[in-house]
């Protein structure tokens, strides 16, 4: 089959490679009837997540056809079009049954490797390093989908391939960032990156019962998409010399009830500031650049809370820990429990809530992935969202 | 940040080896200094293995007691989960016959005995007298707090007799004897909770793909011709 695989810093092709196989009970294979490139798969791109090997098969966002179920499948057959959560998970452990998904006790075969840097180690992903895993990932023709009767969902043939693919990761990401929020009828959220989970997360905080969204970027085409498509009221952070203090007017001087950071490690920023963590970053001095994060911080409202959908991997430099101390803030991040959110957010879709197909930009087929993986990297401006067709 | 300070570099080298020590089990600084880890050697080590090896570690499994009890007073389950034990054999309820087996097909066996057993709550057993490895082991079962199921707690031991039977435990449980049996107790737990062990041996990957797109890159060939 055709996969796109990774072979070192911005190195990535589409190759040949064996199909995927039953490898135990509860597994199924997926035949890919579309598959998306994650922001966070730029991070692999730059080589910037650790423990990657030579020919990993990428991507965590795919959906398809159910081809062969193991005889320990009892929820799916042959026949039956799915989409499948990033998040691997077992559905027995206890972090399942309380439907923190994301933190499967058993779903990792690297677990040991995540709990030396962590403490303790969460459950594995699709395509996403040996630090989580290893397993094989969806930017290919097929599959193997462990916990078969867990993850995958099924769809209605009412909806189109675009309008649920993204279940697998970005809409729940953003719903989840959210609902993190605590939002209140009539809060006010800010919300830094306008990328597709920030768009997610801005059309889920309205949902939610948010009055106003205000969303923040130096990129004129997603800002434009935030404010004409969601509605979000929109600062142009290379534009605007306070971000801060543009909050605080358009606010009555409160600031807002809840942030959130949708841009996570690998962030850039126009302040002196953001320069100095560049240079670390550039001299592995830090892991992680938190320039959105501490503005997030900075910029909430006292009381509120910073709703953080992440990635962040390592450690971070000069975090205001003093400003979210004095202002008694929450914090409340993590890995998406996406199983929690398909079917209610499937509905949302089918009842027309969701603008599900909103940041897709590109589309091409997985012949192409090198391309789509060039153009989303150094395009943002007509890039926002790569989907591929095998 | 203009300047660089020799601290600040030595401080980053230190910070960026620590992190990849972490990551990857190997630290290019202990490299750079002459430690060799054991594997690296190609020969027996002995320092570990002369002092024996003792793991002591706690797993929460969400099961009940009596199921995990169970579970593991049947010692023919344990080379299920113990990858480093080939097999035991219940000679009769106190009595078993342990086999483990090297890579290279070598076996080493001894006889143990049952001699601490309280249902529900405590195993604990150890080879008899004159046996080839000294070894003992103990768990601990106890309710966890909540619906959490069960605590376990084990402490496992072997002192094998010196020489070549260290070399084989150095094979068979690496360098990091802890590690491995860490990992075997999470396959314990996958297994009771799961019924399947989490693994990905046997995926598909791109390391040799079958057809390549690639420009092919030219090995140098050492000797010959």
């Amino acid at each position: 089959m055709k996969a796109c695989c990774w072979y070192g810093k911005n190195n990535v092709s589409v190759e040949t490679v064996p199909d995927p196989k039953i490898l135990n009970r509860g597994d199924a294979i997926i035949k890919v009837s579309l598959t998306a490139i994650c922001g966070s798969d730029l991070h692999l791109l730059h080589g910037a997540v650790p423990t990657m090997e030579s020919g990993d098969i990428l991507g965590h966002e795919f959906m398809g056809e159910v081809m062969e179920v193991g005889d320990g499948v009892r929820n799916l057959r042959s026949g039956d079009r799915v989409v499948v959560p990033f998040a691997i998970a077992c559905g027995e452990c206890f972090y399942c049954k309380n439907q923190l998904w994301s933190l499967c006790d058993n779903s990792n075969p690297d677990a040991e490797r995540l709990e030396l840097l962590y403490g303790y180690a969460g459950g594995g992903l699709f395509g996403y390093s040996h630090l989580y895993g290893g397993y094989a990932g969806g930017q290919a023709e097929y599959v193997r989908v462990p916990f078969a009767d867990i993850g995958p969902v099924k769809v209605p043939e009412s909806l189109r391939d675009e309008q649920v693919l993204f279940l697998s990761d970005i809409l729940p990401t953003g719903y989840q960032a959210a609902e993190n929020c605590n939002i209140k009828p009539g809060d006010t959220i800010a919300v830094w990156g306008c990328g597709p989970v920030g768009l997610f997360a801005i059309q889920s905080a309205f949902l939610l019962g948010a009055e106003r969204v205000i969303a923040i970027d130096d990129n004129t085409t997603r800002l434009k998409m935030a404010e004409e498509r969601c509605k979000a009221e929109t600062i142009d952070f290379r534009k605007t010399e306070d971000v801060i203090e543009a909050l605080k007017m358009m606010t009555g001087g409160r600031g807002p009830d809840s942030c959130i950071d949708a841009v996570g490690f690998e962030a850039h920023g126009a302040n002196p500031v953001a320069l100095m963590d560049e240079a670390k970053y550039k001299m592995f001095l830090a892991t992680d650049k938190p320039i959105a994060l501490r503005q997030a911080i900075q910029a909430c409202g006292k009381g509120g809370t910073v709703s953080i959908p992440g990635v962040y991997a390592g450690f971070l430099d000069k975090f205001p820990m003093g400003a979210a101390f004095a202002k008694g803030l929450t914090l409340k991040m993590g890995q998406t429990h996406v199983h929690k959110y398909m079917r209610p957010l499937m509905e949302q879709i089918e009842q027309g809530k969701i603008d599900s197909t909103l940041p897709i930009t590109h589309r091409m087929s997985l012949q192409e992935a090198a391309d789509g993986y060039k153009t989303f990297d150094t395009k943002p401006e007509e890039c926002v969202k790569v989907v591929m067709k095998p | 940040m203009k300047k660089r300070s020799v601290a600040g570099s030595a401080l980053a080298i230190l910070g960026g080896d620590l992190v990849f020590c972490g990551l990857t089990g190997h630290s290019r600084l202990h490299k750079a200094l002459g430690f060799r880890p054991h594997e690296d050697s190609g020969r027996w080590v002995p320092i570990p293995y002369q002092q024996g090896i003792r793991v002591d570690w706690s797993i929460t499994i969400l099961r009940p007691v009596e199921e995990v009890y169970s579970f593991w007073r049947n010692l023919e389950n344990l080379p299920r989960f113990l990858r480093h034990i080939h097999s035991v054999r219940q000679i009769d309820s106190l009595h078993s016959h342990w086999i483990i087996q090297g890579p290279s097909g070598k076996m080493v066996e001894w006889d143990a005995e049952i001699n601490n057993d309280e249902p529900n709550k405590l195993i604990g057993w150890r080879s008899l007298p004159g046996s080839e490895v000294d070894t003992a082991g103990s768990v601990h079962f106890k309710p966890a707090p909540r619906d959490r199921g069960t605590e376990v707690q084990i402490e496992l031991q072997y002192k094998p007799a010196g020489g070549v039977l260290g070399a084989l435990f150095a094979k068979l449980l690496g360098s990091d004897p802890a590690k491995q049996i860490r990992e075997d107790l999470r396959r314990l737990k996958q297994v009771m909770e799961t019924a399947e062990f989490a693994t990905t041996e046997g995926q598909p990957n791109g390391k040799n793909p079958i057809r390549t797109t690639r420009p092919r890159v030219k090995r140098a060939r050492s000797g010959n011709k």
